[in-house]
């Protein structure tokens, strides 16, 4: 990548995050809260919990009335099949576009998460304020170089009182750019890698990775690099340590090739590398960018950073140019 | 350390016991252990009353209490567990041992049974969200992403680099795998009784995990194995002709992992394990050359190698040779694994072994070689670990 690209990406980055914490417009559901809608929803679902649906039973219940099974929460102010009437102009629009010129052309939801202030009845009419929340730096992911575009949307009664909220997220990227060269759906599917366990000895590697930054554990006392990385130094015995930065550059010093069992995170046959970095510290990575039945002991390798989804970049490893 | 210990002849196996072994038990794994513990406390001839000491793993489910309480065995003075999975194996005897010349129990009971096939599976279970931050779990944050989730995968990394040293091949990984399955054709408590396998099958076998094949992997298993321990004096009293615990060591390496000891100067040799054979050769005066039949710890083919070179019976990358000459076999040089190993058996994370180099002393294994005096049995690879010395009283 040369300079003027990082500058060129810094600068779209810049005009992106304008947009962040910017009201991207509201909505007032067509229907309040309504047994019918319910009704269908459980149906669908095959939920038979009476409370959503029997007035006595509910009655009988902790809530005392009827209420709507919480996750419905989208479903209240969903526009129909019809869709939204063409507005422009909106904040979120303008975002939308500004990616679809410069080629992030194609999306795809990512994941969604929402919260819940209290339970709904029958009656309830809803409205949402609809916030950017952030966009992400630009990401190498599996379907292909995007950035994550993530919005908050309030939800409240149309009296005001706040009832629960959505984060949804998506990534806007441009097509052709994924690993393999026709981007499955099978890949937007699969889901995300097992997440790793972090404490205050290890949170620095994958904080580091998301900056793109292979970081080593160094003794602050003996300059000993350790690998994988705990709280002491078993040389000095100092508890002070800082991290470096590492060139990147090492070779495989052993590896394996998976087969099975096949984890729907991964695809196969999947090449995990033990690499040894020219600073002397190995670690276990995967090894991209040849085909596994190639990867050989001693293949000289540089890194490369897997922007896996928005909350995990790994470091691989391929064959050194 | 010294590398000896006073236990020399210390303690003696008296009884064994063990369920069928399957691929679905079709009851608890409470039960399996009950059953196993009766039965080997029939074999030993006490009754539950007079055990007063339990001893299993950290990785079994089953509790001493409920299994004291299902026996009918009364006041327990000594329970103990061991972790590392498979390593716990040997290391059991060794508390076992402990604890009777300590005169904290007289009869100790030591276990392990579980529905590994027909109950939970490896590889699954993988969740998007992140789990607990204990070191314990933190440890794997440097192989799961990455996709290195199971225990054949964390062995193959050893068992590339040993290829690429010592100049072994794939078959030699497979001749492991041949000399069990042929001992497990002749011994109807194993699994693969009656199907023994040929170098051609191994390699034809599909990859699990580059350089492991599938037979290179050891089956999953449902069953229990249990077995009585007292001193020597003691022995003397019982059903059973007492087989005597010349020695027994655990051992954790410089630099230890849990399967993951990527990170030594070498990852060829089991240095853990290496530990473990000085002390046994070291406190009882003995020697590979002492050792008429062994019982190698084999969840993965690979790893039966630096084992037989860690503990002397060849040079250091000379397993290879060792193993082309057909030492492992029966009428070889050092039979191992005579019931058939972990691949011919039944993976009962080592506990079957210890049974099997109980009977070999006893001079009652189906596939006896003659003239056994001494006997090693080892425990889990690349884990903290373990090792018995058996012999004759
Ligand atoms: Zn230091």
């Amino acid at each position: 990548m040369t300079t003027t690209d990082t500058d060129e990406q810094a600068a779209f980055l810049t005009k992106l995050r304008a947009f962040q914490g910017t009201e991207a417009g509201t909505e007032v559901g067509a229907d309040p809260v309504n047994q019918a809608m319910i009704r269908h929803w459980v149906e669908a679902m095959g939920d038979q919990n009476p409370v959503y649906v029997d007035p006595d039973a509910a009655a009988q219940s902790v809530h005392g009335q009827v209420i709507a099974p919480a996750v419905m929460l989208q479903a209240w102010v969903m526009r129909g099949i019809r869709g939204r009437p063409a507005q422009g102009g909106s904040p979120r629009d303008e975002l939308m576009g500004m990616l679809d010129d410069a080629g992030f052309s194609s999306v795809v939801a990512t994941n969604s998460e929402q919260e819940y202030d209290r339970m709904l009845h029958l009656g309830d009419h809803l409205r949402t304020r609809t916030v950017i929340d952030s966009v992400s730096e630009e990401k190498h992911t599996g379907l292909g170089v995007g950035h994550f575009v993530t919005t908050r949307v309030e939800y409240e009664t149309t009296e005001g009182e706040p009832v629960g909220r959505m984060l949804f997220r998506i990534l806007k990227f441009k097509p052709g750019t994924g690993r393999s060269a026709a981007p499955s759906d099978d890949a937007a599917r699969r889901p995300l890698r097992p997440r790793p366990a972090l404490t205050q000895d290890n949170a620095f590697f994958f904080d580091g990775a998301k900056q793109h930054r292979l970081l080593i554990q160094r003794c602050a006392q003996c300059g000993r690099l350790r690998h994988p990385p705990g709280p002491r130094c078993p040389r000095c015995g100092s508890y002070e340590w800082n991290a470096q930065e590492a060139s990147g550059r090492g070779t495989v010093y052993s590896f394996v090739v998976n087969h099975y069992p096949q984890v729907p995170a991964f695809e196969y046959p999947l090449a995990v590398g033990l690499i040894e970095l020219e600073e002397g510290t190995r670690l276990v990575a995967n090894v991209v960018g040849i085909d596994p039945s190639d990867v050989a002991v001693g293949l000289a390798v540089e890194v490369e950073w897997l922007d896996e989804d928005p909350d995990l970049t790994l470091p691989a490893f391929k064959p050194r140019a | 350390m010294s590398e000896q210990n006073r236990l020399r002849d210390a303690g003696a196996i008296v009884g064994i016991g063990a369920t069928e072994f399957s691929k679905d038990s079709g009851r608890s794994e409470m039960r399996l252990v009950v059953e196993a513990c009766e039965a080997a406390i029939t074999d030993a001839g006490l009754s539950p009353s007079q055990i007063d000491g339990m001893v299993t793993f950290t990785a079994d489910t089953n509790p001493e209490i409920e299994v004291a309480r299902n026996l009918g065995m009364g006041e327990l003075s000594f329970f103990s567990r061991i972790h590392h999975g498979g390593g716990a194996a040997c290391g059991t005897i060794q508390q076992a041992v402990l604890a009777v010349n300590a005169g904290v129990a007289d009869y100790v009971v030591a276990y392990r049974g579980f529905n590994e096939r027909s109950g939970h599976r490896f590889g699954t279970g993988v969740q998007g969200r992140p789990p607990l931050a204990t070191a314990e779990s933190a440890h794997f944050a440097w192989y799961a992403p990455f996709g290195l989730l199971t225990p054949a995968q964390w062995v193959a990394m050893f068992a590339q680099r040993y290829l690429h040293e010592y100049g072994a091949t794939s078959e030699d990984f497979g001749r492991i795998a041949v000399a069990d399955r042929k001992h497990a054709a002749t011994n109807p408590k194993a699994w693969f009784y009656e199907q023994p396998i040929t170098l051609e099958d191994h390699q034809n076998s599909r990859w699990i995990v580059e350089p492991l094949h599938l037979l290179d992997c050891c089956q999953e298993s449902d069953g229990a194995q249990a077995l009585v321990v007292t001193t020597p004096e003691r022995a003397k009293d019982l059903a059973q002709p007492p087989v005597i615990v010349k020695a027994a060591a655990q051992g954790a390496g410089e630099n230890q992992d849990m399967m993951t000891s990527y990170y030594r100067d070498s990852i060829t040799g089991l240095p853990e394990m290496g530990l473990v054979a000085r002390q046994l050769w070291n406190t009882t005066g003995l020697t590979s050359d002492d050792v008429q039949a062994a019982i190698i710890y084999d969840h993965f083919t690979p790893l039966a190698l630096p084992q037989l070179e860690e503990f002397g019976f060849c040079a250091r990358g000379e397993a290879k040779d060792f193993i082309r000459d057909g030492n492992i076999e029966l009428g070889g040089r050092l039979p191992i694994n005579t019931n058939g190993g972990q691949l011919g058996e039944a993976y009962i994370h080592g506990m079957n072994g210890i049974a099997e180099g109980t009977r070999l002393v006893r001079h009652t294994s189906t596939n006896q070689p003659e003239n056994v005096e001494h006997v090693l049995v080892t425990a889990g690879t690349m884990v903290p670990t373990s090792a018995v010395l058996l012999g004759v009283a």
